[in-house]
């Protein structure tokens, strides 16, 4: 090997090999000491660092709950993991329901009533720049998986002309997906609430039937067959107070919309038919009183 | 005597290495959000580039002249100063933690910022001498440390100026720092 080449390899090599050294003596010197607590929460922890807990990462809020400004049963991914840490600090923690993403918007998007052919980037974001996007309906999902991509926990999903749907065992409510659809349309609700309002459009009923077909027309049917008044319209949407909620599914069930959700089987559909049919049998039962006494007479 | 104090005066006005040799840009814009982190990042990038440019005129002349690989100077020059900083980053983090968090991310940035490399290149260039060499550093940190605390307090008093709802945040720093250079241009040919 020629010398110049031999002379630059070495020097550079030593060169590094001396400031390496230099740099790892200093580490030594200059150590810093950190509450080894620190690390052992952080272990304890998932490492998704979704941000559920409203810290950027997992490290971050394990120093917050070592040094006391958050509790330590914020972490949504794994809930387990806010007694073991609770354990290891000595504190005491109160359970948190789990919530659930739900996607406010059943949008039928079979109709090809679009406002114009979208041919841009496939990202919510981006498409709602031009006139709030190609759906009819301004406030309804373009189902472009804005909310899809922004899921760590493929939770939630496109489905063919349907808005996405949420794998309700999957979803650990961390709420990245409600920061990323643009139209707002997604919220956490805690797991056991069954009752939810599926639209999202304030037009009026005859404008916004026009926009989609499932859409809430305000007709307040559901507000006033509410027997605990937990409904009220706001802005030609019913809101579901879920304090005063008894989940009757009566709501859902008058709906004409099949706008409100009940999840499982709802116990007011069974009520009303078999009111509609006692109604029945008592007209049919008057009828034939009256067409008896018709005779008699 | 009057050589060095005119190298340094020059170094921070007419030869500013942010706003005439637009050295340093990320810093820049990135730490001139507030005056006191401004500062700090000052101080930071001022020891830095003393230590950098000590260490690389020292290792330039004993070494590679010595050895004749003057063309291995940048590759040599990028290794000390990442060395250095490290060496700095450690040395804050210890004495001043309130320092070190707020210059966060930038602090390692001082590892590949230009204005570092630049003051090590330009003072084998101008062949310099040690103390020259020194002085030219000094006198560049404090020119960078100028312009980013003139930057800062510009950009407090713009967060309650009513700018243009497009002009927010970064656009109008760069206009900001636009001016600032023009501003400077003054100076041009002074020496």
């Amino acid at each position: 090997m020629p010398p110049e080449i031999l002379n630059a390899v070495l020097i550079v090599g030593l060169l590094g090999l001396l400031l390496g050294v230099a740099l790892s003596v200093a580490a030594k010197v200059f150590y810093i000491e950190t509450d080894p607590r620190i690390e052992q929460v952080e272990a304890l922890l998932p490492g998704a660092n979704c941000g559920g807990c409203g810290l950027p990462g997992c490290s971050a809020y394990a120093e917050a709950v070592v040094t006391g400004k958050m509790p330590p049963n914020l972490c949504v991914v794994d809930r387990s993991c806010g007694e073991k840490i609770a354990a290891l600090l000595g504190m005491s923690v109160e359970e948190k329901e789990r919530e659930v993403a739900v996607v406010r918007c059943r949008g039928d998007m079979s109709l090809d009533n679009k406002k114009y052919k979208y041919l841009g980037d496939i990202s919510c974001a981006e498409a709602i720049i031009l006139a709030e996007g190609p759906n009819p309906c301004r406030y309804g999902c373009m189902a472009m998986g804005s909310c899809v991509k922004a899921c760590k926990f493929d939770a939630i999903h496109l489905r063919e002309k349907q808005p996405p749907l949420v794998d309700r065992d999957k979803c650990v409510g961390c709420g990245a997906c409600v920061s990323a659809c643009p139209k707002n349309l997604i919220s956490l609700l805690p797991e056991s609430k069954r009752v939810m309002v599926l639209c999202c459009n304030h037009d009026k009923g005859k404008s916004a039937k026009d926009q989609c077909k499932i859409a809430c027309i305000a007709c307040a049917k559901c507000a006033k067959s509410c027997p605990v008044q937990a409904i009220e319209m706001v802005a030609n949407l019913p809101v579901i107070d879920y304090d005063k909620c008894i989940e009757c599914g009566m709501c859902a069930a008058v709906c004409p919309q099949n706008t409100i959700l009940f999840i499982g089987e709802n116990p007011a559909i069974a009520q009303l038919e078999k009111e509609k049919a006692e109604k029945a049998a008592a007209a049919k039962a008057k009828e034939n009183t009256d067409s008896n006494q018709g005779q008699e007479s | 005597m009057t050589k060095l104090i005119l190298i340094l005066i020059g170094a921070v006005f007419v030869n500013n290495f942010v706003l005439s040799r637009f050295l340093g840009i990320c810093p820049f814009v990135g730490v001139s959000k507030k005056v006191e982190s401004a500062i700090g990042m000052g101080m930071a990038v001022t020891f830095v580039m003393l230590l950098a440019a000590t260490a690389s005129w020292m290792i330039y002349q004993y070494i590679l002249v010595a050895y004749g690989l003057q063309y291995l100077s940048t590759i040599v020059f990028i290794l000390v100063i990442a060395a250095l900083v490290q060496f700095v980053e450690m040395v804050i983090q210890k004495s001043a933690p309130a320092l070190y968090k707020s210059l966060g991310v930038y602090l390692p940035l001082i590892t590949t910022n230009c204005a570092v490399l630049g003051i090590a290149i330009l003072n084998i260039d101008l062949q310099y001498t040690l103390l020259q060499s020194m002085f030219h550093a000094v006198g560049g940190a404090l020119g960078f440390t100028l312009a980013l605390v003139i930057m800062a307090g510009i950009r407090e008093r713009l967060e309650g100026a009513s700018v243009p709802a497009s002009l927010k945040g970064f656009p109008i720093a760069f206009i900001v720092a636009g001016l600032l250079a023009i501003a400077f241009m003054g100076f041009a040919g002074m020496m």
